[in-house]
């Protein structure tokens, strides 16, 4: 896909307000030589039917929460990875971005374990701080950290683009910012010091690596660090959760993109005296949760991510 | 369910500045308890309630989670760390020695508490 610099991202508030409002509502983003463009659905189709090669990310399932924002979560995963399996080409893999389970009970993992199994699918996945409650987190550690590092990160290569899984939910700072902390990010570097600098990157943990909302913990105090090593790519695309809301912005040649939830929504930064479950008609609450695909979609490495609702 | 802890529980690495939020609590009046006294602090929408409390030795305290998501309660001066707390769930702790104790929720710890202990 050619880059047109008359569509580029307004990164402005109004433009960053804007991004908010697509909470909930498909939208296609296409990243082209590391800048981003939205657009709506109907021309994401377009933009994905010949890519060889695409993934989905789901966040933020929570099993185990019955409360009223949504008393049954393993129903909306459940409905969530059945349009994972109805695509109609197969995603390479599947990402989680982490809250896999809601209070890390080996119950919560079993099943998570169980519906995600059953999409045959290859899934990697990182911790949310919902899932190394107990054990210090080796309950999450034990089913899913096979191989990874420290307190579960790791890298692999897929199709040309080099996926790097971060772990930033063990050592909250402040109020509440997620954590990289010295080992993962000397790992980090050494990670992509070898890489060719044409490389797509694809970053992805819970807590967004940006500053979202400082008051609300929305943002990973050691992020900026962990980006100063992805300088030197002219491709870089960071997927997160934890917000429960798309979200996205741009920095050079770095797209930010967080992902809604499978199991609730929560309120937009500020406008609520909390962060926790936000409670919405029923006949909404699908329209708030959903998944998103990215696709490689040209041979010059763009990404495109489509965040689809469960509900329309 | 109600959960009772001592000191040397397994905390984890928080870091918590000993002036966290002390504007913030002034704002709220101190309750002061007597030494036989249990004392109930309600957790509603990320705040504790009341947020400072000044309690006698020997006091137990009760958190008590309304919200609709799971709070714990990390005290890294006391090496306590609580279960996570589901929605009505209760986590207690005695105060045996006089001191100024920072708390702050381990899974938000935006929210942030204090026991003054005499």
């Amino acid at each position: 896909m050619s880059y047109d610099p008359t569509n580029e991202p307004d990164a402005s508030r109004r433009g960053f307000l804007k991004c908010m409002t697509w909470a909930g509502t498909a939208m296609v983003w296409t990243m082209a030589g590391g800048i981003p463009r939205s657009r709506l659905i109907g021309s994401a189709e377009a933009a994905t039917t010949s890519d060889p090669f695409s993934f989905v990310q789901i966040s933020d399932s929570h099993l185990g929460f019955d409360k009223p924002a949504n008393p049954d979560v393993t129903a909306t995963l459940q409905d969530a990875l059945n349009n994972v399996t109805a695509m109609p080409k197969q995603p390479a893999f599947m990402i989680h971005t982490g809250d896999i389970t809601h209070l890390s009970k080996p119950a919560q993992f079993d099943t998570a374990s169980q519906l995600m199994g059953a999409t045959k699918l290859t899934v990697h996945t990182v911790p949310g701080e919902h899932d190394i409650l107990e054990e210090d987190g080796k309950s999450y550690l034990n089913r899913f950290g096979k191989g990874a590092k420290g307190d579960g990160w790791y890298s692999f290569n897929s199709n040309g683009v080099h996926f790097i899984a971060l772990v930033n939910v063990v050592n909250l700072q402040g109020n509440g910012l997620g954590n990289l902390g010295h080992a993962q990010l000397e790992w980090l570097e050494d990670d992509v010091k070898h890489l060719s600098a044409s490389t797509p990157i694809v970053v992805f943990a819970h807590v967004p690596l940006w500053i979202v909302y400082e008051d609300w913990g929305w943002g990973t105090s050691d992020g900026a660090q962990a980006l100063s090593y992805l300088k030197k790519f002219g491709s870089v695309t960071v997927l997160n959760g934890h917000i429960h809301q798309t979200m996205q912005k741009v920095e050079g040649h770095v797209a930010f993109h967080t992902v809604c939830s499978t199991a609730f929504p929560q309120p937009a930064p500020g406008t609520a005296k909390s962060p926790g479950p936000m409670l919405v008609p029923a006949a909404e609450l699908k329209k708030r949760l959903g998944i998103a695909q990215v696709s490689l979609v040209s041979s010059n490495a763009p990404l495109a991510i489509v965040d689809t609702p469960l509900a329309s | 369910m109600t959960e009772t802890l001592q000191p040397g529980g397994n905390a984890r690495r928080f870091l918590l500045g000993s002036v966290l939020g002390a504007g913030a609590l002034l704002l709220f009046k101190p309750r002061l308890a007597r030494a036989d006294d249990s004392v109930e602090v309600k957790i509603d929408n990320f705040v504790f309630m009341p947020a400072l409390i000044r309690v006698k030795k020997g006091t137990s305290v009760t958190w008590v989670n309304n919200d609709d998501i799971p709070h714990s309660i990390v005290c890294p001066v006391l090496q306590v760390h609580s279960h996570p707390m589901d929605t009505g769930e209760k986590f207690s702790y005695q105060f045996d020695k006089a001191g100024i104790y920072n708390y702050v929720c381990g899974l938000h710890p935006h929210m942030h508490g204090q026991i003054v202990v005499s």
